[in-house]
């Protein structure tokens, strides 16, 4: 690699930075998703510090040119710790006007801008609904424009080649890919490895998309069209093995070790819904780990089949989004009752109803909590980053199999489809997940509970002597016969609450990053984790006191927090919806915080966020 | 072996619970559940491997008087609760115990995509023709213009025929039995429990307090013999009191009622054939009731067994899965991809 580089160097000028923000953005045939995924890799393997910010529309296919169709994916890459997509964009990467035009308003002054020019013919510009030519009018001097004939380039170079025209256009993405390697200093290994695995029966499309490649690369080396390439050095993460993992692969991933860690088998009922459907592709491939994957006939059956494999001794799972988690309410309320473990992993989006299917929302906590008919109390968590979805899967098998409850986990199309390096921990580091079947039918009664956990026998049909009936009717204490009796039915209901609080007692208290009292504490849940920290950051850098609280178990919520809270003067809970860790927080605490609410199917900025904590700061009034 | 290894056979009372039983005095359920507990024993399979699934109404009740293990779930559900049992225990015998609103309306979809999977699961309908439980509206099986509590002019929906239903999902097996019948309703149920694949069986069932009579065209003394057609595999099909009276194909493939005598001999009628791969003569069987002059076949319509079990299927990908890759490495697959080392 050394040697490019060199040569590189010899003919311009080569700078050194710590970070860059890059922005892929085309129609949604044009392959920007796999440029985005392969740009990563890249970056990842050579050793940054990463956070991607996938942004495509719900329509496979929208009318190809318009604004509906436009496809994004967005990096940032860095030597430093990254914490978030970025806001503003160093780098973008405009297939045609409507991509342009969706886009340009994030990209910084002077920013660079390559275009694809032989897109911006008059129907291109109607299609995106712009009146003149921007690389024309002047609209855009005050970027660094790079207005690059893709489509007759890419064509050049593959004139050799004899697959069709419309073939070939399709490669115009790993030209511009093979551009923005030669401008980021990257090596183009790795994606030419991943094309020949990819393509490897169609060896004419190994050919023209390596050709794509290596022109778009050559094509900057050639023309000096930069007059400058961009290194950014390996991050400073700490020691060990990394691997790029999005939240939906590292949830299955999670699962499937959770399995091997009880010695059970992984069962999952799902039924495809955006964007949770990735956990589904992702599981069924592991056969060779037993796991049976069931694409159920809806999201009820996905659910009850998971209930039936959960009661025949499975570590059971369902798989959704808040559509198909409304859907599955009352077979939940069933796995309350009859006390089995499950987890149920609810990949929010942007509702409510259909809503924004491919887009982030965090709106679906409420439903979680208490989306149930009667009392019916679930332990729920949330994941914090793309790799956090690993440990998070784990956590809830955890509990859900030592409290004998169903566990919800919340996750979100951003932490889905959004991906980081992950440090791949050993087998070992993993924790044993202690499982005991019943199997004494001397002392067997199936609600007899556990004192410490009050979790009822996990007894498996096939077990000799165990024979008994559960079912969502109000059982007898103990007996687990039918009972409508006034003071069991309240003892039953107080029994079960009481298991999901005292839960609360094995669960870490929670740690306050920055100042552990002062002016603001920010609370936060989910995937904000990433910009609320940087943003925290950032302001204490200014000399404001500020904590920060990011919580993974939302029931219970850790036994510390109500400390915590009152150690600080105002409080802030930023989410992505219109406050409901807020209205939570504020019912349980009695603290007067405040919400910073952003509903827009996309994840906070740092500046948004540094803006409202500003503003918190600034008035002095003292709040509580 | 020694005899003192061998556990006692299993009786009737080794399936009763102590549970009192809370079906209406005079219900049809009493009657099926007594030719179940008689049957159970009788199967040579140990009482622990019997889970009994329902949904809800009262025959969903099914379970708790039945002393296997039982899950009494939620409406509709039951099948799907079912398959997820057996794609994780393949080995247990799992039988559904559920209704015509349970199994046919809001339960619906799940009944029929259990009977496509072929998931080895045996499906009890007790069909009433009624909901008992929320006290006396029609059901899906309830006939046109049937006066209930929340039809009081008359119902305007169109019945499904389940057995109709559940053929037309290319079910591997297909029965009909009455509450009543005793001993048909057990041959059917020893019928459906040596069936490997999804075995459906709709029980005609009276209820007396909310749809007394349902069944009594066909129960009554000489309804009985005139108006049901007893199926038995390779036997034709005759009914009728006097078993004058014959199934017999038409040129057009259709089928038709013909009187014995007069040149026409039991060897012009339709012989039973349940064993047939295809669902379709079934299906021309169980449409016949809707036909004037024609009986209403009970017994096994179809009995195909050649399909494997949808648990067989999971599991045997499974294996040839680890045979090709061998058992799953955890630490392999946490490393899939490319990876670097930060040192």
């Amino acid at each position: 690699m050394s040697t490019f580089v060199e040569t590189v160097a010899a003919k311009t000028k080569r700078e050194v930075i710590d970070r860059a923000v890059i922005r892929f953005a085309g129609d949604s045939g044009d392959g920007m998703q796999v440029t985005g995924s392969q740009f990563t890799n890249t970056v990842a393997l050579y050793g940054n510090d990463i956070a991607t910010f996938p942004d495509y529309p719900a329509e496979i296919r929208a009318p190809a040119g318009t604004i509906p169709g436009v496809s994004g994916f967005q990096l940032h890459f860095s030597s430093n710790e990254v914490y978030t997509p970025g806001d503003a964009v160093d780098a973008l990467i405009a297939m045609n006007p409507a991509a342009l035009k969706v886009n340009l308003a994030d990209l910084k002054a002077n920013g660079i801008l390559i275009v694809n020019s032989d897109s911006f013919q008059d129907t291109d510009l109607r299609k995106a609904q712009m009146e003149s030519n921007p690389l024309e009018d002047h609209s855009l001097d005050k970027y660094r424009l790079f207005s690059v004939e893709l489509e007759r380039l890419t064509r050049l170079a593959l004139e050799e080649v004899k697959i069709d025209a419309k073939a070939k256009d399709r490669c115009k993405n790993f030209f511009a890919l093979g551009m923005c390697y030669w401008l980021y200093n990257r090596s183009m290994e790795p994606t030419v490895r991943w094309i020949e695995e990819k393509f490897h029966n169609k060896p004419l499309l190994v050919e023209a998309n390596k050709l794509a490649l290596r022109a778009g690369y050559s094509y900057c080396e050639a023309t000096e069209a930069f007059q400058i390439s961009y290194e950014i050095p390996p991050a400073h993460l700490s020691p060990g093995l990394y691997r790029s993992i999005s939240g939906n692969q590292a949830l299955a991933l999670g699962f499937v070790a959770a399995a091997q860690k009880a010695g059970l088998t992984l069962f999952q009922g799902s039924y495809p819904i955006t964007p949770a459907s990735d956990i589904l592709h992702e599981l069924s491939h592991y056969k060779d780990f037993g796991v049976v994957t069931f694409q159920a006939e809806d999201e009820i059956a996905a659910i009850t089949s998971a209930i039936g494999a959960a009661y025949a001794g499975a570590l059971a799972i369902t798989t959704t989004s808040g559509p198909g988690m409304a859907l599955k309410t009352e077979a939940m309320g069933l796995a309350v009752a009859v006390e089995i473990p499950l987890v149920i992993c609810d990949i929010q989006r942007g509702g409510p109803s259909t809503g924004l299917p491919t887009k982030t929302e965090q709106a679906d906590l409420l439903q979680a909590l208490f989306g149930r008919n009667s009392e019916a109390p679930i332990p729920v968590l949330a994941a914090s980053t793309p790799a956090d979805c690993f440990w998070t899967a784990l956590e809830a098998s955890r509990i859900a199999i030592k409290y004998m409850v169903p566990v919800v986990v919340l996750s979100d199309g951003y932490l889905a489809n959004g991906a980081e390096p992950w440090r791949i921990p050993t087998v070992e580091e993993i924790p044993a997940i202690p499982v005991k079947f019943a199997d004494n039918p001397a002392a067997f009664q199936p609600y007899k509970r556990d004192l410490n956990t009050l979790a009822r026998p996990w007894a498996v049909p096939g077990t000799p002597g165990l024979e008994h009936r559960i079912g969502g009717i109000e059982k007898q204490d103990v007996t687990g016969n039918i009972s409508y009796e006034p003071l069991n039915h309240e003892k039953m209901v107080r029994t079960r609450a009481a298991k999901v609080a005292a839960i609360v007692q094995d669960i870490p208290d929670v740690n306050v990053e920055g100042d552990p009292s002062g002016d603001l504490l920010v609370i936060s849940w989910g995937s904000t984790a990433g910009s609320i920290a940087a943003a925290v950051k950032a302001q204490r850098a200014r000399g404001s006191k500020i904590g920060h609280v990011h919580l993974r178990h939302l029931n219970p919520l850790p036994g510390n927090l109500g400390d915590v809270i009152n150690r600080f003067r105002k409080v802030l809970v930023p989410e992505l919806n219109l406050g409901q860790l807020l209205w939570v927080l504020r019912a349980k605490y009695l603290v007067d915080a405040e919400g910073l609410n952003k509903i827009q199917g996309r994840p906070f900025r740092q500046d948004e966020l540094e803006d409202k904590f500003v503003e918190m700061l600034s008035n002095g009034e003292k709040v509580q | 072996m020694s005899t003192a290894t061998l556990p006692p056979p299993l009786t009737r009372k080794d399936f009763q619970t102590d549970q009192e039983v809370r079906w209406c005095p005079g219900c049809g359920d009493y009657a099926i559940l007594a030719a179940v507990q008689s049957v159970f024993p009788e199967l040579g399979i140990p009482r622990e491997k019997f889970v009994i699934v329902s949904g809800i109404g009262c025959s969903s009740r099914f379970p708790y008087y039945m002393n296997t293990y039982g899950f009494h779930s939620i409406h509709g559900r039951a099948p799907a609760v079912a398959t997820g049992i057996k794609a994780i225990r393949p080995d247990l015998e799992v039988w559904v115990a559920t209704g015509d609103g349970d199994a046919l309306s809001i339960g619906g979809n799940h009944t029929i995509h259990m009977l496509r999977r072929n998931v080895g699961v045996k499906v009890l309908l007790f069909n009433n023709r009624i909901y008992g439980l929320t006290k006396g509206q029609y059901s899906p099986t309830s006939e046109f213009n049937k006066k209930t509590k929340s039809t009081p002019f008359g119902s305007v929906d169109r019945p499904f025929n389940p057995v109709s239903l559940a053929i037309g999902s290319e079910a591997t097996f297909v029965a009909r039995s009455v509450d009543v019948f005793q001993a048909h309703l057990k041959e059917v149920l020893k019928a459906a429990a040596a069936h490997r694949g999804s075995a459906f069986i709709e029980i005609l069932q009276n209820c007396n307090i909310f749809n007394d009579g349902a069944w009594t065209s066909l129960t009554e003394k000489d309804a009985r013999t005139d108006h049901v057609l007893q199926l038995e595999h390779g036997k034709p099909l005759i009914f009728g009191k006097n078993r004058d009276k014959g199934i017999r194909r038409k040129p057009d493939g259709d089928i038709e009622v013909v009187t014995l005598g007069n040149g026409i001999s039991a060897s012009d009628l339709v012989v039973h054939d349940a064993h047939h791969p295809r669902p379709s003569y079934a299906f021309l069987l169980s449409h016949m009731e809707h036909r004037p002059g024609f009986p209403t076949p009970i017994g096994v319509l179809r009995a195909w067994d050649d399909l494997p079990r949808y648990e067989d299927v999971i599991h045997s990908q499974i294996d040839q899965v680890i045979a090709k890759r061998g058992a799953g490495d955890l630490d392999k697959l946490l490393h899939t991809g490319d990876t670097w080392e930060v040192k």
